[in-house]
């Protein structure tokens, strides 16, 4: 994550050069180049930002028009943090996220150590084991339901065949005790290569020259894998863990496509709970406070780590 | 019919009188009428045909399938989209397409063209029509009469051996139930039995989580144990009517439906996997909309009078059914309102909806249901007019999608997920809709 | 047990080699499926057990791009006469009745996607050199804060953008999901863009200044070839994302400018779900993005970080 243009940036601006004046100011060039993304930003992101801030103190309903709008203070945050079912909605995001990262990092992280073998053939079969997250995250979990089914399902099929366990005898999507590992398993199956991906350029990015050092120093390789392999890589990884949080965190179009919250709210991860408020009872500003909770959770969540992250990287 | 056309009466005030200006020619206008993506709506492509040679006008269709329908359609008029100019939504959403202003008001329309809600079933029209409820004030046709009914295989109740059986086993005949009770005895009889070398299953039932599944299929069990939305005198006093003995033994009941007589892997099913259940022969029973009933009969599978159907048995606390169907609406964000109204007085007319039952649809016109063939005429038109009159429906009120969303969770939560104890359930719905009623200020 | 460290034994290989593939295999197995059942019959694909060996059909593209409904007796027209499509129809007992929605919405993914990609690439582009080669005040700080906004969960903008897009008549359109998507992918442009631009020696624009180039001609014509492939690969991570988008378009669009995410999960033919028809779709889908995945193996890494990992 270094920057090495630091230095550079402001080395060449300072210093005059008659050359600009035959176009326009350097000035009024970086303005103009950066001006465009800034007003769309502030239109998009900014604005509606405050707005949502605005909306999250009032009892505005989308829905009705012709009802009053009034100001009630911090009524929806205090309904919101006293709902009961919004922290049922947040241990189930709790059991996805752990669950997910915890699967994808051993999961990745091995399979790169095997790539980073370099056996014949490695570049191959590493396209190929990326491709299911470069898909449509919707149209994946939709399809997803159908290799779910009992009976006819593919997943129920093959793991009938390995346990010797009748295929129909259960229901991923369908069992209350299935349902959030049914999820689990296919972000896994989407997002391990990502976390691959990372591991395999920190893996990369260790100069031989330390094993070969190692070697001189008789370390073993068990030894060595603990003590060079791990905390070298250990900075990728955290980063892997990162995004991988951040983006299950957020977690939507998969599992609502897969399961839809069911069975019951067993799999009602935070995002469908916050969609059913705002676009189907149209809760506007009760919605509103809770994308605002939403939002100071994954910021604040998110920098502690990053100060974690970057002394890991000091070290 | 072209002569006289209505001015948009939605920007001239929803209650105030309509405008009428005389206009000699009509123009041609592309129409988009919105409806759920099912067999109904493409008979109604079919019936369309006619009025657009006779209009002059083109129709369009947008589609959505159920599960999503609601959403998207309620996300349309909210965001005051222009895409639909007729739209065939659902009952429950009157109240809140009323008062927003989603829909125009009919009754001028009605009275101009003599068209009288007299002449259509009274159920529907309450139904699908009135808003606030049991006063002539119109927001739409009804266009779909529907009801949640069952269907059985006919040819498996028939077979002898399993007549004597079941005889044996349940001192009585194998025969349309007539009580819930009943349903269940026949349901837990066919469950895991062979048939044909296929293994088989009671009953299918609605559980779908998503979007209003289970409640759709829940109510008709609840109903007939005793439970109701509210105090008769008070309709917004909830507590020991929604919650009441009778309405935790209906609950109870559906539970136990699920858990013996369903197909294994049932726990989100609405009307598309009830019917693939049914048409694979998977079950014995399906609680199905009525809508279904006409593919059925020309199924190749269990069509051809391998099917019979029957009303949702009685409890005991009653004798009802879920109320399904759809009245027609202008929306009030068309331009094109006076070609939607002209549709609407196509559509009612008797012939068209003579044509309309016999394409498949369910026609919520008197003179239609009460026309001496019409009961001999398909297989299934006595069930659905028995069905039909003892239709009760869920909340039509503007908090509609709150109420719904509330009940799908608890229920779903508990005949599903088995979480907590039916009381527990209805004691915490209460709860749930007391709080939108305070939100709507209604208590 | 003398091997060197820096290149694995050749055993090593063959273990680490077998485990990979078995891996790569099974996590091909959904995607086999998925374009292996757009080939099946209906029957074929709710078959049970699942069928591995089946007749191909193309019954499921067919299904896909037509709207069907059920052949009531009265209009059975010679079948010689009809197309072969008609007659796949017509041996399930239907008839097709007109095209269906999923070429249109296809054709919005298409006209969202590339507008989308475009305009974000031309201003990112531009704010990335801005940030690379002048000073632009709190420069970290903006950065940072451009990045930020794709930590948010699309629902909870998805909120006040719904009112706003209302308010100006934006929703359901092709210009607000283009302007939308052009602003999420703006974060990703400018970053990745800004990391190659830093990459490419300054000494080359100073020789084409002092060569008596303007400023504009300099990044014109010498930074801009330089940073081709790299902008070349940043626009495809803004297509696939604005190719895969979901949430944004299932709550924004409907009739008019829905693509296909949300669109292809609702196929549904004559009756029940119609699984043939949305692998068919799904295939045609997931297609463009798999041939891209190919092209962008070399980028792959320091697109889905932002930069942040460079291999």
């Amino acid at each position: 994550m270094s920057d090495p243009s630091e230095n550079r940036a402001g080395a060449i601006s300072p210093k005059p050069s008659t050359s600009r004046f035959r176009g326009i100011s350097d000035r009024a060039l970086a303005w103009t180049f950066v001006a465009p993304t800034i007003v769309i930003l502030l239109a998009i992101n900014i604005f509606p930002l405050i707005w949502t801030i605005y909306l999250s103190f009032t009892n505005y309903r989308v829905n009705r028009p012709n009802r009053d709008v009034d100001f009630i203070g911090l009524r929806n945050y205090e309904r919101i943090l006293s709902d009961s079912d919004i922290w049922i909605t947040m241990q189930a995001t709790a059991h996805f996220l752990i669950w997910t990262i915890v699967l994808q990092v051993l999961i990745g992280f091995t399979l790169a150590y095997l790539i980073n073998k370099k056996f014949k053939g490695n570049d191959l079969w590493t396209t190929i084991i990326v491709l299911p997250m470069m898909l449509s995250p919707a149209v994946v979990g939709n399809f997803w339901t159908f290799l779910y089914q009992p009976q006819i399902g593919l997943f129920n099929y093959v793991v009938g065949f390995l346990t010797g366990a009748d295929p129909s005898s259960f229901s991923m999507i369908g069992e209350v005790a299935l349902a959030p590992w049914a999820i689990v398993i296919v972000d896994t199956w989407m997002w391990t290569p990502f976390v691959m991906l990372i591991c395999l350029a920190g893996l990369r990015s260790i100069p031989d020259s330390i094993y070969e050092a190692a070697e001189c120093d008789r370390a073993s390789k068990w030894r060595q894998f603990w003590t060079i392999t791990i905390p070298m890589v250990l900075p990728f990884l955290m980063l892997a863990v990162l995004f991988r949080g951040i983006e299950n965190f957020k977690m939507f179009d998969l599992v609502v496509q897969l399961t839809g919250g069911g069975p019951g709210s067993t799999t009602e991860l935070t995002s469908i709970n916050l969609k059913r408020e705002a676009f189907e009872k149209w809760r506007t500003g009760y919605a509103s406070a809770y994308a605002i909770i939403l939002f100071v959770t994954v910021f604040g969540l998110a920098s502690i780590y990053v100060k974690a992250l970057n002394k890991v990287k000091e070290r | 019919m072209k002569s006289k056309f209505l001015n948009s009466v939605a920007t001239a005030g929803l209650v105030s009188g309509v405008a009428v200006f005389g206009s000699t020619s009509a123009q041609a206008e592309d129409l988009t009428l919105c409806w759920a993506a099912w067999d109904p709506a493409n008979a109604l492509v079919e019936l369309s045909k006619d009025f657009e040679e006779q209009s002059g006008h083109n129709m369009s269709f947008e589609f959505v399938p159920w599960p999503n329908f609601a959403d998207r359609m309620l996300n349309e008029l909210n965001s005051g989209g222009k895409l639909c100019d007729l739209m065939i939504g659902d009952s429950q959403w009157i109240g809140g397409s009323a008062e927003s202003g989603h829909y125009i008001k009919l009754n001028d329309f009605f009275e101009k063209e003599g068209i009288t809600m007299d002449d259509f079933i009274p159920a529907t029209v309450t139904g699908y029509s009135e808003w606030p409820k049991g006063s002539p004030n119109y927001w739409a046709l009804p266009a779909f009469g529907d009801v949640v009914g069952w269907t059985y295989r006919k040819d498996w109740f028939e077979r002898p051996e399993l007549m004597a059986e079941f005889k044996e086993k349940y001192g009585r005949d194998l025969a349309v139930p007539n009580t819930l009770e009943e349903l269940k005895d026949i349901a837990e009889f066919f469950q895991d039995r062979e048939i044909d070398g296929k293994k088989v299953y009671g009953a299918s039932i609605y559980t779908e989580r998503g979007s209003e599944g289970i409640t759709m299929g829940v109510t008709n069990a609840l109903y007939n144990y005793g439970f109701q939305y509210g105090d008769p005198d008070s309709p917004y006093d909830l507590e020991g009517f929604v919650n009441s003995e009778g309405a935790i033994k209906g609950l109870e009941f559906y539970k136990e439906l699920y858990d013996c007589c369903t197909p294994p892997g049932s726990s989100d099913w609405y009307m598309s996997e009830n019917i693939d259940a049914y048409k694979s022969g998977q079950v014995a029973m399906q609680m199905n909309f009525a809508f279904i009933w006409p593919g059925v009969e020309v199924d190749p599978n269990v069509g051809g009078g391998k099917s019979g159907y029957f009303p949702n048995p009685a409890g005991p606390g009653g004798h009802f059914a879920q109320l399904g169907g759809q009245g027609i609406s202008v929306v009030a964000y068309s331009d094109k309102q006076d070609a939607a109204l002209e549709y609407i007085k196509w559509f009612a007319q008797p012939e068209v909806q003579q044509k309309w039952w016999k394409a498949g649809g369910y026609s919520a016109l008197s003179a239609v249901v009460e026309d001496p063939g019409f009961a001999s005429s398909q297989p299934y038109a006595q069930t659905f007019l028995d069905s039909m009159a003892i239709v009760k429906d869920f909340w039509a009120e503007p908090a509609y999608a709150s109420l719904l969303l509330a009940m799908q969770s608890r229920v779903h939560n508990y005949v599903v997920a088995g979480q907590g104890t039916a009381k527990e359930a209805l004691d915490g719905l209460v709860e749930d809709w007391n709080e939108v009623f305070e939100d709507e200020g209604k208590k | 047990m003398s091997f060197s460290v820096t290149a694995p034994s050749t055993r090593q290989k063959w273990i680490a080699g077998i485990l990979v593939i078995g891996y790569a295999l099974i996590t091909l197995l959904p995607l086999i499926w998925i374009v292996a059942t757009g080939f099946k019959s209906s029957p074929d694909a709710i078959a049970y057990p699942p069928k591995i060996v089946f007749d191909p059909t193309v019954e499921g593209y067919v299904n896909l791009f037509t709207t069907q409904t059920r052949l009531i007796d009265g209009n059975a027209e010679a079948v010689e006469d009809l197309p072969w499509y008609e007659k796949l129809v017509r041996e399930r007992g239907n008839t097709i009745v007109g095209p269906s929605r999923f070429s249109e919405r296809f054709f919005n993914s298409v006209i969202i996607g590339f507008g989308s990609t475009f305009f974000a690439i031309v201003l990112g582009t531009a704010a990335a050199y801005a940030f690379s080669r002048f000073k632009v005040p709190l420069k970290d700080d903006l950065l940072f804060f451009i990045l930020s906004t794709r930590m948010m969960p699309p629902i909870a903008v998805a909120i006040p953008i719904f009112l706003m897009f209302r308010n100006l008549g934006l929703n359901d359109t092709h210009a607000g999901m283009i302007l939308l998507y052009t602003a999420v992918n703006l974060s990703l442009s400018v970053w990745l863009i800004n990391g190659f631009i830093d990459e490419i020696p300054i000494e080359y624009e100073e020789a084409a200044l002092i060569d008596g180039y303007t400023r504009f001609q300099a990044f014109y014509k010498v930074v801009l070839p330089q940073a081709a492939t790299g902008i070349a690969s940043t626009a495809i991570f803004c297509l696939i994302f604005a190719w895969n988008e979901y949430a944004f378009a299932v709550l924004l669009t409907s009739g008019t400018a829905q693509t296909a995410p949300p669109f292809i999960p609702t196929i549904i033919g004559v009756g029940g779900q119609d699984w043939p028809a949305v692998a068919a779709g799904a295939t045609l889908f997931l297609l463009p993005v798999m041939v891209f995945t190919i092209l962008l193996r070399k980028h792959l890494l320091r697109g889905i970080t932002f930069g942040a990992v460079r291999k």
